[in-house]
């Protein structure tokens, strides 16, 4: 790789929470990610973009290892979680994946009550019951902006909830848990425009408190919500800096082009 | 002159179809009638209540007895103990087929389990009553290598294709956003597998299961040769390492030694109508299992 190429990639000032080095990635024979270098800052919004098929997907999931559920995936170099490598042998990915939670591109509760979805992972991780997972529950539907909605029904099914609703409670049923970090792969993609709006604000108030990276094809969305942006091409990051930046003076023709809606 | 053509055209497959479906409707109802014929008879003999909660089962005495509490017991016993054994088994077998077994070995085991269904019931007898059975007998220290719950086993053994090909096409059919989303919260795969996974095929498993006993409590043949077809009322647990006779079985052997338009003979056709009944509302009701 060129210097003049690794010029564009900023390394953000402040505490890293996830740093990617050297980072490939391959389904069987091909090749989803190469070489990618990125670090990703504490309590920021961290959007993903590029054309379909660029591997922004394919790189969150690297993040919390859930490409390891395809078979044929594959991951050279190493993803720094706090500072250690999550592909060490003796990770547990259990633990991985309690600190480092995600969301969907579609809204998919489990075909149970709300209660149930939200409590979900602290049934799974601890032995809390009752009253005190009552409040586990509130908080994170709370957290998740849901709680006024669905507090009197709690106990009916999941399912009979509107696309945004689920996938608010899809994001409670994260915070439950407790996590880290917040990988969001298109979390909007299925939903209406005011649903949108809520995902965002929502987003908005948990970067308090919380790391998240979103992958995203409304670059609206990306620039309303993130501080930093990197740009995805063909596999490799080819750009990657503060959100303004990206989107206003962009270092790279590629950048410049996406962003502009040369191509998409 | 083309249209017209056309249009009989479609007037004929609509009126063939149409009567297809009709025809399927008949033969039930017609079933229903001749049993009905047949069976009505016996209840110048004895009441519908005498008949169902009658203890004793002795048509060739005089009078005939014809209580049918014993058959309709044995038919509960020995299909209760069939779906006991079929049911976890074959819910387990689905749970390894689909998300356990490697493509290869799940390519191969799917295939085999439903040619079980391919073997013919009276093969599932002679087994039964030449092998498994005396084994068990041997086993349990038991007087005879015939009763209940080895009537149970083989049908479990015939029950299991319908179960396990069911319930696995259930359990593939859970979308994998839903794995994925548990996966995710820190699940493993089997937490996913048994919080996840089954409950959201819970109702392709319970109409599987349904199936399954649809099979079981019709089933001839294998309980008419295992079950040792001693016509008493089986009691508690001990029950099921007895002998025991089902309504089909009965049936089946007292039939062709009966006299024509005998109270016997009127009453073997009302347990062929309660079976009927019994086996209408159970398919019935697989049809719409809840969820």
């Amino acid at each position: 790789m060129s210097a003049a190429e690794d010029k564009y990639i900023l390394h953000p000032e402040g505490e890293i929470k996830i740093e990617t080095k050297d980072l490939d990635m391959y389904y069987g024979n091909f090749q989803a990610l190469t070489d990618v270098s990125v670090a990703m800052p504490s309590r920021h919004i961290t959007a993903l973009i590029g054309p379909s098929g660029c591997g922004k997907s394919s790189f969150l999931r690297c993040l919390n290892r859930m490409n390891e559920v395809i078979p044929e995936a594959r991951v050279d170099g190493q993803v720094l979680l706090d500072g250690n490598d999550i592909y060490q042998a003796d990770t547990d990915v259990v633990q991985l994946r309690k600190r480092v939670g995600m969301v969907f591109q579609r809204p998919n509760p489990f075909p149970m009550s709300i209660y149930d979805n939200v409590a979900y992972g602290p049934r799974l991780h601890t032995a809390t019951r009752g009253s005190e997972l009552d409040e586990i529950v509130e908080r994170s539907l709370r957290g998740a902006a849901l709680w006024g909605e669905v507090k009197d029904k709690l106990h009916q099914s999941a399912m009979d909830l509107s696309g945004g609703q689920q996938q608010r409670l899809c994001i409670a049923r994260v915070l439950a848990v407790e996590p880290e970090v917040l990988l969001m792969d298109e979390p909007c993609s299925a939903l209406d425009p005011t649903a949108t709006f809520r995902i965002e604000e929502l987003m908005t108030e948990l970067r308090e408190s919380y790391t998240i990276i979103i992958v995203t094809h409304n670059m609206y969305q990306a620039s309303r919500v993130s501080q930093y942006t990197g740009f995805f091409l063909l596999g490799e990051i080819i750009e990657y800096g503060h959100t303004e930046q990206i989107f206003e003076n962009p270092a790279d023709r590629r950048t410049d082009d996406y962003v502009r809606g040369r191509f998409g | 002159m083309k249209r017209s053509i056309a249009g009989a055209r479609e007037w004929l497959i609509e009126s063939t179809i149409r009567l297809a479906g009709v025809l399927a409707i008949i033969f039930v109802l017609l079933i229903f009638a001749f049993l009905l014929h047949d069976a009505l008879p016996v209840f110048s003999e004895a009441s519908l209540s005498d008949l169902l909660t009658g203890r004793s089962w002795r048509p060739t005495s005089e009078p005939a007895q014809l209580g049918m509490l014993p058959l309709i017991l044995g038919s509960l016993y020995v299909t209760v103990g069939a779906l006991v054994i079929a049911i976890p088994l074959g819910l387990g077998c689905a749970v390894f087929i689909s998300e356990v077994a490697p493509v290869r070995m799940r390519e191969i085991l799917k295939p085999l389990v439903e040619m079980l269904a391919a073997i013919p019931s009276v093969v599932y007898g002679f087994l039964g009553l030449l092998m498994i059975g005396p084994w068990l007998a041997d086993l349990m220290d038991l007087p005879i290598g015939q009763f209940a719950a080895l009537g149970s086993l083989m049908l479990a053994f015939m029950a299991l294709p319908t179960i396990v090909s069911i319930s696995e096409d259930a359990i593939r059919n859970v979308p994998v956003t839903l794995r994925s989303g548990s996966l995710a919260l820190g699940a493993t795969d089997w937490q996913t597998i048994v919080r996840v996974v089954v409950p959201a095929a819970r109702s392709g498993i319970i109409a599987a299961s349904l199936l399954g006993l649809g099979r079981a409590i019709g089933e001839t043949m294998t309980v008419l040769m295992v079950t040792g077809n001693a016509a008493v009322i089986p009691q508690g647990l001990a029950g099921f390492l007895k002998p025991v006779r089902t309504m089909t079985a009965t049936i089946a052997a007292e039939m062709g030694e009966t006299a024509y338009q005998t109270p016997h003979y009127h009453a073997l056709f009302t347990i062929g109508l309660v079976l009927f009944v019994i086996t209408y509302k159970h398919n019935a009701h697989s049809e719409c299992p809840k969820g």
